[in-house]
């Protein structure tokens, strides 16, 4: 008791100035089981997976697949019946579920802001059921405010009064108030337009790059998983796991045949939205006229496009400083699976085809 | 019918029957209305407040009570419903005077309040509940899901925002309470039924009767608005929702 004090201490200070990666805690399901009364098939027969500190896990399969159901059993939402989950370690069925569930942020895809409190009180809600005082709590919200890119003043508002993709950002940075070592989210983008989705995406992948959390993300699209993910988790019927792995891995080598249908038959060019043009071997100019320009940082799927909309000619890859890098050519990109070690490199989340879209 | 005192008032002394209108017997004699103001009307208008805001409070208490036992358990609601549509469907001219009989009432107050509180019951059990229950379910899933205990989401979220609802019955509840406390006057000897009563047993002269309708009518409309205007201030976020 005293020893979870002192931490959740610490970890605040720590997270004063936007987080650091010491605030997030290695989840372990072990074994976990839910069998619902009264139904022969369990929901969950045997789920195994470890997510490490820091890293974004996604849920995604068909529905059916339980992966709601397992991210709820993490805050105990709905009750284990056989197995274990630890956080950092520790067993959460030995914690008090609503104390379990303060430590543990929680955003859905409906994100049941409170109708009836300001933007502020809202995202103050957690610190306020901590027993925060007034002057830490005022300081956290307008970071958080911040940290969302929402104005100050936004925060006087209503709920009905922000569009649905604020609203969602709200809900994100009320989950992150008191500085959780672990998020669930459950389809958080699932009811956005695929124009605010695409941002709010990115809006994650960059607060997640500054707040370093333990992430469990659900949803059914393969597209949000390869984009978000650090590892994803490809549920099948009946809740078994069919594959967890990076997304690269996944892309290069899917463990079965309902892993491939999963993730498409166009796998090789999602696997091309994981890679820019500094992993390919660009041919270097050769006098032609290239027909146009593109930036290094392009991922190889989006450079594919462009050079075929140019007609299949080739076009100038650009470094960071304008520098020529070489030709994004067809062949240059078809050879792009060939080399010596049979693999691409995958450097989507170190961040080059996020930024640049 | 009455076993009480008398329920016709005098006119405020001898020299009210030397007002010409009372004499005319105009259908509204102004200066009667003044001449019987302090003497008559506005204690009979301070005990219909009183009468009022006693049905109401208590009322409130037991249909709030009543709910939160329905929210937390539903099998309460079917129960509770029939039996306060029971005593929402007695009349009311014969649920007072069958109340006078009840040991221990007689011709009181308390026998006034026990129907009036009885009238109140079912609008306000139903609103509070219906209030309570339509709190957005994905609401309920963020408050369990962040850590709020049961107690903590009914005072912090449920209640709340179920107010509008809660004030909407608590309206209808006054505004009908203010009409059926005429009637208390039967059983007990206060109120603006006084008047009213009164000037129904006078065949010729009517100004009381108008008199104490007219006053209860002007409550009724006060008590709604000082509600609506509690509305405004408790539930800002609703307001600013119709703005």
């Amino acid at each position: 008791m005293d020893s979870s004090l002192d931490r959740d201490a610490n970890r605040d200070q720590g997270n004063a100035r936007g987080g650091d990666a010491s605030s997030a805690l290695e989840l372990e399901l072990r074994n976990v089981q839910k069998r619902y009364p009264g139904r022969r098939e369990a929901a969950i027969p045997d789920l195994s997976l470890t997510v490490p500190a820091g890293e974004v896990c996604v849920l995604v399969g068909p529905s059916g697949s339980g992966k709601t159901t397992a991210m709820r059993l993490i805050n105990r939402m709905i009750p284990l019946t056989g197995g274990d989950i630890l956080l950092g370690g520790r067993s959460v069925l030995q914690r008090d579920p609503t104390e379990l569930r303060r430590e543990i942020g929680y955003v859905i895809q409906q994100v049941g802001l409170f109708p009836h409190l300001t933007v502020h009180d809202n995202i103050a809600t957690v610190p306020k059921l901590l027993g925060w005082s007034k002057e830490r709590i005022e300081p956290r919200v307008r970071e958080l405010l911040e940290l969302i890119s929402l104005d100050a003043e936004i925060g006087r508002r209503y709920p009905h009064q922000l569009s649905g993709g604020q609203r969602q950002r709200v809900g994100v940075a009320r989950a992150l108030a008191a500085d959780p070592p672990l998020m669930l989210m459950d389809e958080p983008f699932g009811a956005i337009d695929p124009i605010n989705r695409a941002t709010l995406q990115e809006g994650f992948l960059a607060l997640q790059r500054q707040v370093r959390k333990t992430v469990v993300f659900v949803t059914h699209d393969i597209d949000e998983a390869i984009k978000l993910g650090d590892r994803i988790a490809i549920l099948r019927e009946g809740g078994m796991l069919a594959q967890y792995a990076t997304p690269a891995e996944i892309l290069d080598n899917p463990a079965d045949e309902f892993v491939a249908d999963f993730v498409g038959a166009d796998r090789a060019l999602k696997r091309l939205g994981l890679a820019t043009l500094a992993d390919v071997k660009l041919p270097p100019m050769n006098g032609d006229k290239p027909a146009g320009d593109v930036p290094v940082t392009m991922s190889v799927r989006d450079a594919l496009a462009a050079v075929l909309a140019a007609g299949g000619q080739p076009l100038r890859v650009l470094g960071d400083d304008g520098e020529v890098r070489g030709l994004a050519t067809l062949e240059a990109i078809g050879h792009v699976f060939d080399g010596s070690s049979g693999q691409l490199p995958d450097s989507v989340h170190a961040q080059a085809a996020a930024e640049q879209r | 019918m009455k076993g009480g005192g008398p329920v016709i008032p005098n006119f405020g002394g001898g020299s009210a029957h030397s007002l010409t209108c009372v004499k005319n017997n105009g259908l509204f004699c102004w200066s009667w209305f003044s001449s019987n103001w302090s003497g008559t009307l506005w204690p009979a208008l301070r005990q219909h407040v009183v009468l009022v805001v006693i049905a109401v409070v208590i009322g409130f208490a037991i249909a709030m009570l009543l709910a939160l036992l329905a929210h937390r358990y539903r099998p309460v609601e079917q129960p509770v419903i029939a039996f306060t549509s029971f005593l929402y469907t007695i009349p009311s001219l014969a649920f007072f005077e069958l109340l006078v009989g009840v040991p221990g009432l007689g011709l009181s107050r308390a026998t006034a309040e026990v129907a009036l509180v009885s009238y109140t019951l079912l609008i306000l059990f139903r609103n509070i509940l219906t209030g309570l229950r339509n709190v957005p379910l994905e609401v309920l899933d963020a408050a369990r899901g962040m850590g709020m205990s049961p107690r903590q989401t009914l005072l912090r979220v449920e209640l709340p925002l179920a107010l509008p609802a809660i004030i909407a019955g608590l309206r209808i509840a006054t505004v009908s309470t203010v009409a059926l406390a005429t009637i208390a006057a039967l059983v007990d000897n206060e109120g603006l039924g006084v008047p009213i009563i009164s000037g129904i047993n006078n065949y010729y002269f009517k100004t009381e009767l108008i008199a104490g309708g007219a006053l209860a009518v002007l409550l009724a409309i006060t008590a709604d608005g000082l509600l609506v205007g509690a509305q405004r201030l408790l539930t800002p976020w609703s307001r600013m929702r119709s703005a």
